[in-house]
């Protein structure tokens, strides 16, 4: 039996400092070791209109990806961002069929629906927050509650089938989501928008240090007099406007919204967000860690459609090792 | 409003049936609640024609009751019988497996039990059985592209989700390509889960993969949808056809005004229930047993007799 050599355990306590500067990039390592897989399998994954397309489709979750960031750093959970979006999809189609009759089928209907459909997103944040706050209700319960209404409010609207926004109407919509700028595609430059403004108001303002502080010890931030109820309701308002703008995204692209519409994005979302370095607990986390993990996510989808090398019955099982390798990864970001 | 006065109708209709009920014969109908088009569908045609069957034979009742899962349809099927009392069952089981157990001891009890579409593990647990033809629907849709294409060229396939139903329609569909149309490649199927998002992503990647497509078979409506607006995006005009199936209303009615890519529907109809509850109530009113086994085949629908098929307030 030999000693062991205290030296040795200390190393092995504290990884050294490159280490962990490379675990807190694993997602972005992942990301890229997912793309040269993916080019190696097909080298149509590098065109210009395949990752424009990966783009396009990571920016719903993206953007809703971004609110659970807030919502997760401060130590909430929002559980019904799916049931939201469908619900804000299916009441924004109904509200602007209505109002075509009187504003016709032009622009001033489109951004009454817009609007219409950020106060819907903003109200129901305001109804999380409070309830979760004044109301002293546990978040996972209430947006568990709030998950189960907004779908069947939905599925009770559309009689189980789907809502259709008008023809006339879907072709004045249809450039929010088809149309570019510049040649990006917009909701590209939209997800780009939300996650720039998202990283600002987290790192650079006071408010984003008051999230930051209530979720890594609440006790401590009442003490220090932030006023705790405002800054959590606030980060469930940013949570709804985000779903909110998903789906005004969202809306131009089919042009319809089912019971179907955004089953499961609550999963995807806080996935992406938890992929990216936000601890599940709250107190620290990262825009652009959210952006790429929401990005990884619709890359892997993308790359086993583009190829055909594994069983269609093993798609979620590809997804599930990528995810818990990636979250390896960055292991060591989080020690340190 | 609506609401209100189906509710109200509905507690009517149970104690009216508690009443008098028992000579004339209580139908119960049990079946998934609408969750998707075409579940919406199947509950349109049971509630429309459970009012049709209760003027044409007047003192039959009938209760239509919707489950959103396998354990409270087993639970209604219970309540049917204990507080409902019925005499007839037609049941559309969410799941094969856990409900031929209760269906089994309905019928063990005297109740004639009608099984629609998901047949039970054991046939014996059911007086009659009326289904869609699942394999049906993948040979109309193989020899109908088959023959568009003229035998040959380049096909993708837009699965729905994995079960039985899903690989009887592809196993049939494949079947007949091999062995009619050996020219026709089939470069890929992958689940599009009948929905209209994942039918609109999975298109995209094979437009990027495959850089000339002569036809999609979208197996389902729904996938159809999201097809058409993928293709539309990437501006690709080699693609001739869009199949899709089940004989959603907004498709029919482009069969109907001629749309170039969408020629045809091939129907997997809803109102099967329609056409169960019709033959037990005759059933029931006549004396006469049900046959055992009815399948309603798949057709095709085409511009000439697609107006037979559109049914402007259904929900599907």
């Amino acid at each position: 039996m030999s000693t062991p050599k205290p030296d040795a355990a200390v190393a092995a306590a504290r990884p050294p400092a490159v280490l962990a500067r490379i675990g807190s990039l694993g997602p972005l390592l992942g990301l890229l070791a997912l793309a040269l897989v993916a080019t190696l399998l097909n080298p149509d994954f590098l065109t210009v209109s395949n990752l424009t397309n990966v783009l396009t489709r990571a920016a719903f979750i993206g953007i809703i990806a971004v609110g659970a960031t807030f919502v997760i750093i401060s130590g909430g959970i929002d559980l019904s961002v799916g049931s939201m979006a469908a619900l804000i999809a299916g009441s924004v189609i109904l509200i602007m069929n209505a109002l075509s009759g009187t504003l016709g089928n032009s622009w001033t209907t489109v951004v009454a629906g817009m609007l219409i459909a950020l106060g819907i997103g903003a109200l129901a944040g305001l109804f999380h927050g409070t309830t979760i706050t004044r109301g002293r209700i546990e978040p996972f319960i209430v947006t568990l509650g709030t998950l189960g209404i907004y779908r069947s409010v939905l599925t009770y609207l559309s009689q189980g089938g789907s809502i259709s926004l008008n023809l006339p109407l879907s072709d004045v919509y249809s450039p929010v989501y088809y149309g570019a700028v510049a040649g990006i595609p917009i909701p590209i430059l939209v997800f780009a928008a939300v996650a720039l403004l998202g990283g600002l108001i987290l790192n650079r303002t006071r408010y984003g240090r008051y999230v930051q502080a209530i979720g890594s010890n609440e006790q401590v931030a009442r003490y220090a007099a932030i006023n705790v109820t405002r800054v959590k309701i606030i980060t469930y308002m940013i949570q709804g406007i985000c779903v909110a703008i998903a789906t005004i995204l969202y809306v131009p692209r089919l042009g319809s919204a089912s019971p179907s519409t955004g089953l499961l994005w609550e999963l995807e979302a806080i996935a992406a967000v938890i992929i990216g370095g936000t601890a599940l607990k709250g107190g620290s986390g990262r825009i652009w860690g959210t952006v790429v993990g929401a990005v990884l996510l619709v890359t892997i989808e993308n790359v086993l459609n583009l190829t055909s090398i594994i069983s269609v019955y093993l798609n979620a099982a590809v997804q599930g090792v990528v995810i818990i390798i990636v979250a390896f990864l960055q292991r060591g970001g989080r020690r340190a | 409003m609506k609401t209100a006065a189906r509710l109200a109708a509905l507690t009517v209709l149970m104690s009216a049936s508690l009443a008098l009920g028992q000579n004339r014969g209580t139908i119960g109908v049990s079946i998934p609640s609408a969750d998707h088009g075409w579940t919406a569908g199947v509950v349109y045609w049971a509630n429309r024609t459970k009012s049709e069957l209760e003027k044409k034979y007047p003192g039959m009742r009938i209760v239509v009751k919707t489950a959103k899962d396998a354990n409270e349809q087993a639970n209604q099927i219970q309540d049917l019988y204990t507080v409902n009392r019925i005499n007839t069952l037609v049941i559309l089981p969410v799941e094969s497996a856990p409900l031929t157990k209760p269906v089994a001891d309905l019928k063990r009890r005297g109740v004639y039990t009608v099984v629609v579409d998901r047949g039970l593990t054991d046939p014996s647990a059911q007086d009659a059985y009326v289904a869609g033809d699942n394999p049906g629907l993948g040979r109309v849709s193989a020899e109908y592209l088959g023959k568009a294409m003229g035998g040959k060229g380049n096909l993708v396939v837009l699965r729905g989700i994995p079960t039985v139903i899903d690989n009887q329609r592809v196993d049939a569909f494949e079947a007949v390509m091999k062995s009619k149309y050996p020219n026709i490649k089939i470069l890929d199927k992958k689940y599009a889960n009948w929905n209209r998002d994942d039918g609109f992503k999975v298109m995209q990647d094979y437009l990027t993969r495959f850089p000339k497509i002569d036809a999609v078979w979208a197996q389902d409506d729904d996938i159809a949808v999201g097809v058409l607006r993928a293709i539309q995006q990437a501006r690709r005009n080699d693609i001739k056809i869009v199949l899709g199936g089940a004989g959603m209303k907004e498709m029919i009615k482009r069969v109907m005004d001629g749309d170039k890519l969408i020629t045809a529907d091939v129907t997997y109809p809803p109102d099967m229930i329609a056409d169960a509850m019709r033959m037990a109530a005759e059933s029931r009113a006549s004396g006469k047993p049900m046959p055992k086994n009815t399948i309603i085949p798949s057709k095709l629908i085409t511009k000439e007799n697609a107006k037979n098929f559109y049914f402007p307030d259904s929900p599907f």
